[in-house]
């Protein structure tokens, strides 16, 4: 039999099982997104080559298990026919996850499974020191939970008042979470804790006259990490408006993380290390190059 | 209180979601165009949502109300064709 390279077949998403000569098999999802049809050639091949069940991951991913070593390129093959690529493991960027966002989701602000296979794209398996996780979530609500990830994207939006159409209703002020809004009805006026707000962009959705407009934005997170150890992604820039400076934040993030991490050294630990002044400035440096300045 | 005078109260406080939102529109379709509804409603989920929804039914909020006691009350005029 020949020699079997377990680090290329981990790369192609099949780990090894407890069971010996039996491997479960991780599928390529985008933004848990899954057709109909590739469902059906999962079953399939669950079926025929597994044990008949599927495992559903923790981050919208979904395993086969019990694939026999044998049939590792039968099954990669009819995968393949239906569209379903295998999914990565080991140090690169895994698969990208996303909520439903505003394509379905009432509460969305911005499209997170065009962002999400925007990043499949441009990101996914790209070698790096450790793995690293890129989730998208639509709005505050934050469902697909931004910073538990190396880098998390969270809709939000930044809001402004018009007095023109105000009915001094009240909604906002009952609707805001972190009681930024303050109505004075006498004086027919609205002020905004820029401080308090955390640009959830409710205001915006349940004005019922439009008064409130809002900017729709991303909000990027760095460093998360939910394993051994525990650390919350934190947020760093501003809010962003353009989807290009997104892109160009990842970019850089992912250039600094192959610069200075070491082997084995998860994301967070590098930013550590090497400074969080100094990954902010890279990160700054990749936006400002167009615009020469941020938007606050 | 209000000045607005409803033609109709509703209690969906003791209601969760999704069965506020339904209980509301369901009210709502029984009254005529322009007629108001009085809803009193929990504060925190029923508050973020209800109203909101009804907004994009095409009805129109015209107050909300805090009862400083974890609720709202909520006048809405219903929309559609008058
Ligand atoms: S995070 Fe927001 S947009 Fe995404 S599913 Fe949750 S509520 Fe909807
Ligand atoms: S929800 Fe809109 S109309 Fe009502 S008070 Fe606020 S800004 Fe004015
Ligand atoms: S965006 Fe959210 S936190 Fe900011 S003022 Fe509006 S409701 Fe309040």
């Amino acid at each position: 039999m020949k020699e079997v390279n377990y680090n290329e077949l981990k790369k192609g998403g099949f780990m090894r099982q407890v069971q010996k000569g039996y491997f479960s098999m991780r599928l390529r999802v985008v933004g848990g997104r899954l057709s109909a049809e590739q469902l059906k050639k999962i079953y399939e091949v669950a079926n025929k080559y597994g044990r008949g069940y599927i495992h559903l991951t923790a981050r919208q991913g979904v395993e086969i298990p019990f694939i026999k070593l044998e049939d590792i390129e039968a099954v990669k093959k009819e995968l393949s026919e239906a569209g379903i690529e295998p999914g990565a493991c080991g140090p690169r960027v895994r698969t990208i996850t996303a909520c439903q966002g505003s394509s379905i989701c009432p509460n969305g602000i911005i499209d997170t499974t065009e962002l999400a296979n925007e990043c499949d794209k441009r990101y996914y398996a790209q070698e790096l020191p450790h793995k690293f996780k890129i989730g998208i979530t639509g709005c505050g609500n934050n469902c697909l939970k931004a910073e538990e990830n190396d880098l998390g994207i969270k809709g939000a939006v930044k809001p402004e008042w018009e007095k023109s159409n105000c009915t001094f209703c009240g909604l906002c002020q009952a609707v805001c979470p972190t009681k930024a809004i303050q109505i004075d009805e006498k004086n027919k006026e609205i002020t905004i804790d820029r401080d308090k707000c955390t640009y959830c962009g409710r205001c915006v959705k349940s004005c019922p006259t439009n008064s409130w407009k809002g900017k729709p934005g991303y909000l990027l997170y760095f460093g998360g990490m939910f394993g051994n150890n525990i650390a919350l992604g934190k947020q760093i820039l501003p809010i962003l408006f353009s989807k290009e400076d997104v892109h160009k934040v990842i970019q850089a993030t992912l250039e600094f993380y192959k610069k200075y991490g070491k082997q084995g050294e998860r994301f967070r630990n590098t930013i550590e290390r090497v400074g969080w002044d100094i990954f902010k400035k890279e990160l700054e440096k990749a936006i400002e190059n167009e615009r020469g300045d941020l938007d606050e | 209180m209000s000045d607005i005078k409803a033609d109709v109260f509703l209690d969906i406080t003791n209601l969760v979601c999704p069965m506020t939102f339904v209980k509301a529109k369901a009210t709502m379709e029984d009254m005529e165009v322009g007629q108001i509804i009085e809803i009193r409603m929990n504060e925190s989920e029923p508050i973020q949502n209800v109203p909101r929804s009804l907004k994009e039914e095409g009805h129109e909020i015209l107050k909300v109300i805090n009862n400083n006691d974890g609720t709202y009350t909520v006048f809405v005029k219903k929309g559609g064709q008058e």
